[in-house]
């Protein structure tokens, strides 16, 4: 159903200009995420892929499709900031599992792009629950960095993976402490010394030279990272970790740094936000799962969020692979313990795109933007919500996976034959 | 204190035992006796950890003009709720405030029974997960029902306070499922003391902890032992409940032969067989962890072979697609909202199971096996509810709340105890700000046994447990 609907539209589309898809979603409450706010009742007008006007009286053109949002919420997709859709099927059968990599002998080169796979089954259901774009994270194996990450949108179109080489991962954490032989010290003393490599790369590598940490090759990957076009997303909870790293970027510019995990980072708030980090951050992970984070909080989003600290939400707690869904019951609970719903909804949308670089695209409703657009039966932070349409590049998606397939084949167990005939 | 007296009371529960026993095998909860003599017959103790559980004081309380959830399936508009002697004295509209008592406006509000979670490995892996704490699976054989959850529990584990904040009153607390047979659970009331003894839940039932599918077979499987297989997990269980059934007959041949004055003597205790036996007894309920709807209906087939009734199959991903088979079977089934994936056997998992599993007639409720999940148990009902009524399927909010108290009760055979807003039942209660299946909504108050456990607006009713004391975390939420 899903490649019927693409394939109709990649027809209408390639008949021209005068044969352009274009959608009208109206009849809802309006969340833009830009300083038009929130419209109570407005429209979103969708031409060849991209919004092309948001507004109360916005006149819609002959021959647009209309979908009728019934009373219900119009929002900008759910970008999902920490995922492993696609690369993970069935979490414990390793022959599915493409994240991590514990026996290679490369690192920083490892790039998930590689192993991303759009049929997986977890991104549909990902995305009927209104997630549209989501970045893809490396797992951390036997070594500090897990290796480069990716960005997509949640078609499940082969084409589906739109930036790659955004992101490299590294574990500062106490996982990393032991990979690196033990300590904090060896962790940090081996990424220091693979920056070291990345910084002399190619010419320290001439001849039969290997680099103090790293191979030519994950070397080569880390350069991008030195030169801070890409940042390094560092794993870290506790709040020692977190100013251990505020040091590392300070000491290594034009070097970025993501903080993901950040259980802790409310304890240090003030100095995240004036060193202007962003923190990837589950804000229902809440007890002390470690002694690297004695100070997870319910309380930590809106300390974070006071302290003007960019903020997206993560599924942490949950998985990243199959109940990334989640998100938005995860931002609702942050607005239950203090967070304004704007910036919640925000930091599950618009605050991830610009994380990742890509916000002038992606994660509001304006025009210029993709057209990556959810109706919704209610507030989409709501956990009796659901989405009711899913846009993505200005296409409307099936709403069919392989476990509504489930669902409707046993939600009437009367049946003559066996359940796997066709009724 | 307890383990002081534990003898001499023994000796005395025994003697009284010998002189007014009439072979009833069920009825050794007030201690053993020793096979010394002609006329005494063995009968072990078979509760020799028992509760000190005591209610904390409490007034008389009338929670007044809530939206109220009675746990059945029912709503009551308006409706109040009267707390008297820590049990619940009446439900209704415009009921009288006794002198003196406590009257909390609730209008605007949700009243709910206390959220029982039938599935939690708090205290048995409690927070933080160093390796120190890992007490819930005895992996070192595929069968250990001898040993008890109880043993492993830390009671200063910050999840129960966590969970306590989330409404739940009620805990029961499993070893893990690495193994065939686990051992026993444990049914905690959800209250800080120094000792588990403190928190046991009285006269609740203990309960087995079985395994059905991959767990077992990994685990022993790479070991090269034996399981390592689905059908080496069914001879295992087989094996065992032979062992179990020739022990049972054992006893009560000896039993018989005993009281009839004849010369007998007792069987050797077994621990591990005494746990199984007493599931054969139909004194403990087995909770057994199963994904798959084929692996639930071999194992139903396995329970009658051996003459025992499997209570509740947990996690049963697969439920929607046997609800009659499950319902026939009159086996209830302790479900996730919407987790899945991270195994071959959680494959199948759909949102709608629980609302799916629930309209086509069996039993189901919601369970966490999760610190976190456990904190908002209320919002994975939401879940389910939501998902079941967008699939077409017409249950009211009254009769979800039953996921949440009712139905878990009766799978812990405590019904008759809490579970439902009902006269003479414990006053578990939560107070909610507002309708329960909102995200935004929190528990304000909770009552176990009528005694103000929890006030999100007064710290001093917020316990803090030991290992948080002066952590950064201390008295955050």
């Amino acid at each position: 159903m899903k490649h019927l609907i693409s394939a109709l539209a990649v027809g209408l589309a390639l008949a021209g200009p005068a044969l352009a898809q274009s959608y009208a979603v109206t009849n809802g409450r309006v969340v833009t995420n830009t300083d038009a706010g929130i419209i109570d009742d407005g429209t979103v007008l969708i031409r060849d892929g991209d919004i092309v006007a948001v507004g109360a009286n916005v006149s819609i053109p002959a021959g647009t499709t209309v979908i009728d949002a019934d009373g219900g919420w119009i929002t900008p997709g759910i970008f999902a900031p920490v995922t492993q859709l696609g690369l993970i099927e069935v979490a414990l059968e390793s022959s599915t599992e493409d994240a991590g990599a514990d026996d290679s002998a490369f690192s920083v080169a490892l790039d998930v792009a590689d192993g991303f796979n759009p049929n997986g089954t977890h991104i549909d259901s990902t995305r009927i629950e209104g997630v549209t774009r989501a970045a893809l994270y490396p797992s951390t194996g036997h070594n500090l960095f897990a290796g480069q990450g990716a960005l997509i949108s949640t078609t499940g179109e082969y084409d589906s993976l739109f930036e790659e080489g955004s992101f490299v991962v590294a574990d500062m954490s106490e996982n990393g402490a032991e990979t690196a032989g033990g300590s904090r010290s060896a962790a940090w003393a081996f990424l220091e010394a693979a920056f070291a490599d990345a910084r002399g790369y190619p010419g320290r590598f001439s001849g039969d030279h290997m680099g103090d940490a790293l191979n030519r090759y994950d070397a080569a990957a880390l350069v991008p990272v030195v030169r801070g076009r890409i940042p390094l997303v560092i794993n870290v909870d506790r709040a020692s970790d977190i100013r251990r790293a505020l040091r590392f970027q300070r000491e290594n510019a034009p070097a970025r740094i993501i903080i993901h995990g950040g259980a802790e980072a409310w304890m240090v708030a003030d100095e995240v936000a004036a060193a202007g980090v962003p923190v990837l951050f589950d804000p229902i992970r809440n007890l002390p799962g470690s002694f690297d984070r004695l100070g997870s909080t319910l309380e930590a989003a809106n300390r974070l969020h006071q302290a003007g600290v960019t903020v997206a939400y993560t599924t942490q707690s949950a998985d990243g692979y199959f109940n990334v869904r989640l998100l938005t019951q995860h931002a609702g609970n942050a607005v239950t313990h203090g967070v304004p719903w704007d910036a919640a909804f925000r930091s599950i949308t618009l605050t991830p795109a610009a994380i990742y670089g890509v916000d002038a695209r992606y994660g509001a409703l304006a025009a210029g933007y993709s057209g990556d657009v959810v109706v919704w039966d209610g507030d989409p932070l709501e956990v009796m919500t659901g989405a009711t349409h899913v846009l993505i590049d200005g296409e409307p998606v099936s709403m069919e996976t392989r476990q509504t397939d489930l669902r409707d084949r046993y939600i009437n167990i009367t049946r003559d034959r066996p359940f796997a005939y066709q009724d | 204190m307890k383990s002081m007296t534990w003898n001499a009371t023994a000796m005395i529960a025994a003697a009284f035992a010998l002189a007014a026993c009439s072979g009833s095998p069920d009825t050794g909860s007030e201690g053993a006796s020793s096979d010394t003599g002609d006329t005494m017959i063995v009968r072990h103790d078979t509760n020799p950890y028992p509760s000190t559980y005591e209610p904390m004081p409490s007034g008389t309380t009338l929670i007044r003009g809530a939206t109220v959830f009675d746990g059945l399936g029912n709503t009551i508009e308006n409706g109040d709720v009267l707390v008297e002697n820590g049990r619940i004295s009446a439900v209704g509209t415009g009921l009288e405030a006794p002198d003196g008592a406590t009257i909390v406006d609730a209008a605007g509000r949700f009243v709910t029974p206390g959220i029982i979670d039938i599935h939690s490995h708090l205290g048995v892996y409690p927070s933080p997960g160093v390796s120190a704490h890992s007490d819930g699976n005895e992996a070192t054989q595929p069968v250990t029902a001898e040993v008890w959850a109880e043993h492993s529990v830390w009671p200063q584990d910050p999840g129960f306070e966590a969970a306590l904040a989330g409404g739940v009153t009620t805990l029961h607390i499993l070893p893990g499922s690495a193994n065939l047979f686990g051992g026993r659970g444990i049914t905690l009331r959800n209250v800080p003391s120094r000792t588990v003894q403190g928190m046991k839940f009285p006269e609740a039932p203990y309960t087995l902890k079985m395994a059905c599918g991959e767990n077992p077979s990994r685990v022993y499987g790479r070991r090269g032992s034996s399981p390592a297989t689905d059908m080496g997990n069914m001879a295992g269980y087989r094996a065992a409940w032979q062992r179990a059934s020739d022990y049972r007959d054992s006893w009560h041949e000896y039993w018989d032969a005993a009281e009839a004055g004849e010369d007998a003597s007792a069987p050797t205790r077994d621990l591990e067989l005494d746990t199984m036996m007493g599931v054969l007894e139909g004194e403990i309920l087995v909770q057994m962890h199963c994904y798959r709807a084929d692996q639930m209906a071999q194992i139903m087939d396995l329970s009658e072979e051996f003459g025992y009734q499997v209570t509740t199959f947990h996690h049963a991903v697969e439920a929607y697609k046997i609800p009659d088979l499950l319902a026939e079977n009159g086996t209830c089934t302790a479900v996730w909202a919407d987790w899945g994936g991270f195994k071959m056997e959680a494959y199948d998992s759909v949102r709608e199971n629980l609302a799916m599993t629930h309209a086509n007639g069996a039993c189901a409720m919601i369970h966490s096996d999760d610190d976190l999940n456990i904190q908002r148990l209320n919002q994975e009902v939401a879940k389910a509810l939501g998902d079941g009524r967008r699939a077409g399927l017409d249950i009211s909010d009254g009769e979800a709340w039953t996921w949440l108290s009712s139905n878990p009760a009766e799978a812990l055979g405590i019904a008759d105890q809490t579970g439902s807003l009902q006269p003479g039942l414990r006053a578990d209660i939560v107070l909610w700000s507002g309708h329960p299946y909102s995200v935004y909504t929190q528990a304000d108050n909770v009552w176990i046994d009528g005694a103000l456990a929890f006030d999100r607006t007064d710290e001093s009713l917020q316990p803090i447990r030991d290992f948080m004391l002066g952590q950064p975390g201390e008295g955050d939420q």
